[in-house]
């Protein structure tokens, strides 16, 4: 076989999903800081800041499913069932932040505020859902063959309870360095007051896991801490710090204080990219943790092939017009238009 | 089969959650291209009545396009999450097709909807136009995809099983299957048809409340135009749909027509009304007109179609149901044809605003479109069983193993959040719909259009021409 067909699909879904993690990740940050901003006025700019783009970013979940079911069945059959109840959660908090999108705008004043709780909650709903879907896979699941044998709750767990809650903050660590970079004046300053709270939890939050799963799980543990791998990977965890610190030391100001703009924003953009390609180091090449590696999943070549052509051909494209509508909307969202 | 058997719960979940979201794509398919007609009429005329339709109907467009988005989300996770074993087994074909359509058709309308209804101020009138376009393609593109694989599921061809599973052959057999063109004419002119009669009926309601501006004017007979062409149009293709199904899934039609069994030589009639007895195998009470059926079916006086009684038990479709659905779905077809001429007859008589009771009627049928698309969903899917791929595998086989409890809680968590979220959604529709494209807006006015949902008043102005390129 000239092309490994397999292996180029796990790019792409990798790919895809580290794209919904930032890009949807800090939409739904802006839900999640919402209970943190009362004023109304301050809250229109906040979804206005991103009002043009979530539903694109939205897609890139839509992408990871359909490329899982095009290119592994196998793992899109098994992973949906034994995450049945937190894909139900997230999708019912998708679908109450966006059509809260719309709705908020369509509402009467006095209605207001029932949309804002839809659109905060399904933030904390999806963000929460999609965390303990993420422990529950990093901890595995029970299959034989084809078919997943646990039960309906076995993705409930310590473990996926505490990542649940770690995404909702990587989610608001986003939200708020976005904000940071999209808006000026009082509500900047504001989110640079959270943001110097958050970017430590989270630096917190990674290393708790790195220390939780390797005593969970052997394999990690050697994957990590076996001799020769031990030096390869060690820039993981140092960048990690490093850049951390640096985001701090943008967001107080360092020595000249100056306001901080798109930097945090990027540095934060860094940090979920590390704590991603550590779980992808944890977890290579397993695509239904513990035992089944992504080229067991693998669907026919012919449909991986098909749709390959269509992928490689039509993302660059798709990528353009992205950045087109990034361009467009670029710039501080101020109030003084404000929406009428 | 009881209803709390986990089969039949997670059909239901599956039929309900399809069921809304159809709605919403239907008549996001007919206004978007609406809307590109409209703004083509701008463009080329400069009546300022056609611009004033665009910013009224692109506000209702925005709502029902989100709708749209977050019910088709959970579709996407729907396979694998109620039929996962369907998913293992035939993913190597339904996959790619989702992902084409993930790739050509929903990041398509995802990318230039900011730019269709904010843009008015910060890309040219061409680009503007473009943007529509692309937007309005992206539906038909999206809908083209989805049934190339549901009629694959319907009529599969192009494949071979290979250890257990569906292995792709031939893509162009996989997705020109027997069923798709059909498939695809008539749901694409019911999706235009129910849009047709919304906005005829929405025109209608202001007429009657004397509120007759031009722009309301204008809606209501373009609306009438449509129907008047495009519901005769689809009553010729849904019959040649039925003799397609008639070759290929010949159980399905037996049951839709209530038809049980041949005597030689006998002809087919047509059942107007009745009770298909399953258990007793015959339509109870019916109303038959000789003759019909075979003439219609086989287009020959006495040609014969199978009966349901020539199909192992464990094979027949409940004919109780797909019978009456087909009707409702045929019924209001031909009412949408009558108000299409009636609305002509008017119009040559020169009463087509002012006639009441008419305008009354086209009030009425608002919805017809909808239920009729909805009926008609349902014929073609109930009538599929007991297969979920038709003739290869079963929808027993195909559901993933969650327990009864499992299921029946998520299907009241969807039941409840549906019916609040889309049921205030729908309201918050009508009641913009109900305010009427009264007040002239003229020429492109950037704050104009800053009231719709997402409002991008806060982004700075940048040169149209510049941002282009990047399109
Ligand atoms: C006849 C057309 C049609 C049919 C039968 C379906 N859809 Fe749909 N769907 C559309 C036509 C459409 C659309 C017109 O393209 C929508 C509506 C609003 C929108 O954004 O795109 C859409 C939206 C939409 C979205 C959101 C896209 C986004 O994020 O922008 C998803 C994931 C799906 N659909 C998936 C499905 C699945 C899995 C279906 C089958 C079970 C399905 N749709 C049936
Ligand atoms: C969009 C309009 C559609 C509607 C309203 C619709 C309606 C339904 C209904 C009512 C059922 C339940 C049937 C039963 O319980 O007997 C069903 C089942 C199903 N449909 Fe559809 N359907 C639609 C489109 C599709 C499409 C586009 C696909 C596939 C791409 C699809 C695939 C299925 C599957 C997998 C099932 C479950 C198995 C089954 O019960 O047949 N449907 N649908
Ligand atoms: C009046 C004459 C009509 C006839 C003879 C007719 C015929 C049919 C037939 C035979 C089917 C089932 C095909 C199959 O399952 O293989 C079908 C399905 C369907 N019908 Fe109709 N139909 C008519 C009118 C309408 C109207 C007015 C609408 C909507 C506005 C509509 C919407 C649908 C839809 C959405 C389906 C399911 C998708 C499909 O299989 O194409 N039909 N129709």
């Amino acid at each position: 076989m000239g092309i490994d067909l397999s292996l180029i699909w796990i790019v792409i879904i990798g790919f895809g999903l580290m794209m919904y993690v930032v890009m949807d990740g800090f939409d739904l940050g802006i839900g999640i800081l919402f209970p943190f901003v009362a004023d109304t006025h301050e809250r229109d700019i906040m979804v206005n800041t991103v009002a043009p783009v979530w539903d694109g970013n939205e897609t890139w979940l839509v992408l990871g499913g359909a490329g899982l079911l095009a290119a592994f069945p196998l793992a899109y059959s098994v992973l949906l069932s034994a995450l049945y109840i937190p894909i139900v959660m997230m999708l019912m908090g998708l679908i109450l932040r966006g059509v809260a999108f719309e709705f908020r705008f369509k509402a009467d004043e006095s209605h207001r505020w029932a949309w804002d709780i839809a659109f905060a909650g399904g933030s904390y709903i999806a963000a929460f859902a999609q965390g303990a879907a993420l422990g529950a896979f990093i901890g595995g699941f029970v299959v034989t063959g084809p078919s997943y044998e646990g039960g309906a709750l076995d993705w409930l767990s310590p473990f996926s309870v505490f990542t649940g809650l770690g995404v909702i903050v990587a989610y608001a660590m986003l939200g708020s360095t976005w904000l940071i970079m999209k808006t000026g004046g009082a509500l900047q300053g504001r989110m640079i007051g959270h943001a110097k709270r958050i970017v430590p939890a989270v630096l917190i939050g990674i290393g708790i896991v790195s220390v939780w799963t390797p005593l969970a799980h052997g394999a990690i543990a050697t994957r990590w801490f076996s001799v020769p791998n031990i030096f390869y990977l060690a820039p993981v965890p140092i960048l990690v710090v490093a850049t951390s610190l640096l985001s701090m030391r943008l967001l107080t100001g360092g020595a000249d204080s100056r306001v901080p703009n798109a930097g945090p924003f990027l540095l934060a953009l860094f940090l979920l990219f590390l704590g991603y390609t550590g779980l992808a180091i944890s977890l290579w090449p397993n695509i239904i943790p513990p035992g089944v590696s992504f080229r067991d999943a693998a669907g026919p070549v012919q449909s991986q092939g098909f749709a390959l052509v269509g992928a490689l051909l039509i993302i660059p494209v798709i990528l353009a017009y992205t950045g087109f509508a990034y361009h467009v909307f670029r710039g501080k969202v101020t109030g003084k238009e404000g929406y009428h | 089969m009881s209803y709390l058997d986990p089969v039949m719960l997670a059909r239901i979940q599956f039929g309900f959650t399809i069921s809304f979201h159809i709605v919403f794509p239907a008549i996001t398919i007919g206004l978007g291209s609406y809307l590109a007609v409209l703004e083509g009429l701008w463009l080329i005329r400069k009546d300022p009545v056609y611009l004033d339709l665009y910013h009224f109907w692109s506000k209702a467009f925005a709502v029902n396009f989100a709708m749209g988005v977050v019910s088709g989300l959970v579709m996407a996770y729907e396979f694998g999450t109620n039929w996962s074993y369907f998913s293992t087994f035939a993913g190597g074909v339904t996959g790619p097709l989702l992902a084409y359509e993930v790739l050509t058709a929903f990041f398509l309308e995802a990318g230039f909807l900011g730019v269709m209804l904010f843009g008015w101020t910060k890309v040219g009138p061409g680009l503007h136009f473009f943007a529509t376009l692309m937007v309005a393609a992206g539906t038909v593109v999206s809908m083209t995809w989805i049934l190339a694989s549901n009629s694959w599921m319907q009529t599969p061809q192009g494949y071979e099983i290979i250890g257990g599973r569906v292995v792709p052959t031939d893509w162009l057999k996989v997705i020109f299957n027997p069923s798709f063109p059909y498939r695809l004419v008539h749901m694409g002119l019911a999706a235009y048809l129910a849009t047709a009669l919304f906005v005829g009926s929405a025109g209608a309601w202001h007429l009657l409340k004397y509120r007759d501006n031009p722009r309301v004017k204008t809606m209501f007979s373009m609306a009438m135009w449509m129907l008047l062409i495009v519901a005769p149009v689809q009553i010729f293709a849904g019959d040649e749909h039925g003799h397609n199904t008639l070759e290929y899934q010949p159980a399905k039609i037996a049951a839709m027509e209530g038809h049980w069994s041949n005597a030689p030589g006998e002809s087919v009639p047509l059942i107007l009304f009745g009770w298909p007895d399953m258990a007793a195998r015959k339509t109870l009470y019916a109303l038959e007109v000789p003759h019909l059926g075979s003439l219609i079916l086989t287009h020959t006086w006495d040609g014969q179609i199978p009966g349901l009684d020539e199909f192992p038990a464990g094979d027949r479709p409940d004919s109780a149901i797909v019978f009456w659905t087909f009707r409702i779905m045929v019924g209001l077809g031909m009412l949408m044809a009558l108000l299409g001429v009636l609305g002509a007859w008017l119009r040559w008589r020169g009463q087509l605003y002012d006639q009441r009771l008419f305008l009354r009627f086209a009030v009425a049928m608002g919805p017809a479109g909808i239920v009729a698309m909805l009926a008609g969903w349902m014929t073609t899917e109930i009538g599929r069983q007991p297969w979920v791929v038709y003739g290869v595998m079963r929808t027993a086989d195909a559901a993933s193993r969650h327990s009864a409890l499992a299921l029946s809680t998520t299907l009241a968590i969807f039941v409840a959040v549906y019916c609040a979220v889309f049921g205030t959604g729908i309201s918050y529709l009508l009641k913009l719909v109900a305010k009427g494209p009264d007040r002239g807006i003229g020429p492109p006015d950037p704050h104009a259009n800053l009231s719709p949902a997402r409002p991008l008043s806060g982004a700075p102005d940048i040169d149209p021409l510049s941002a282009g390129t990047g399109a």
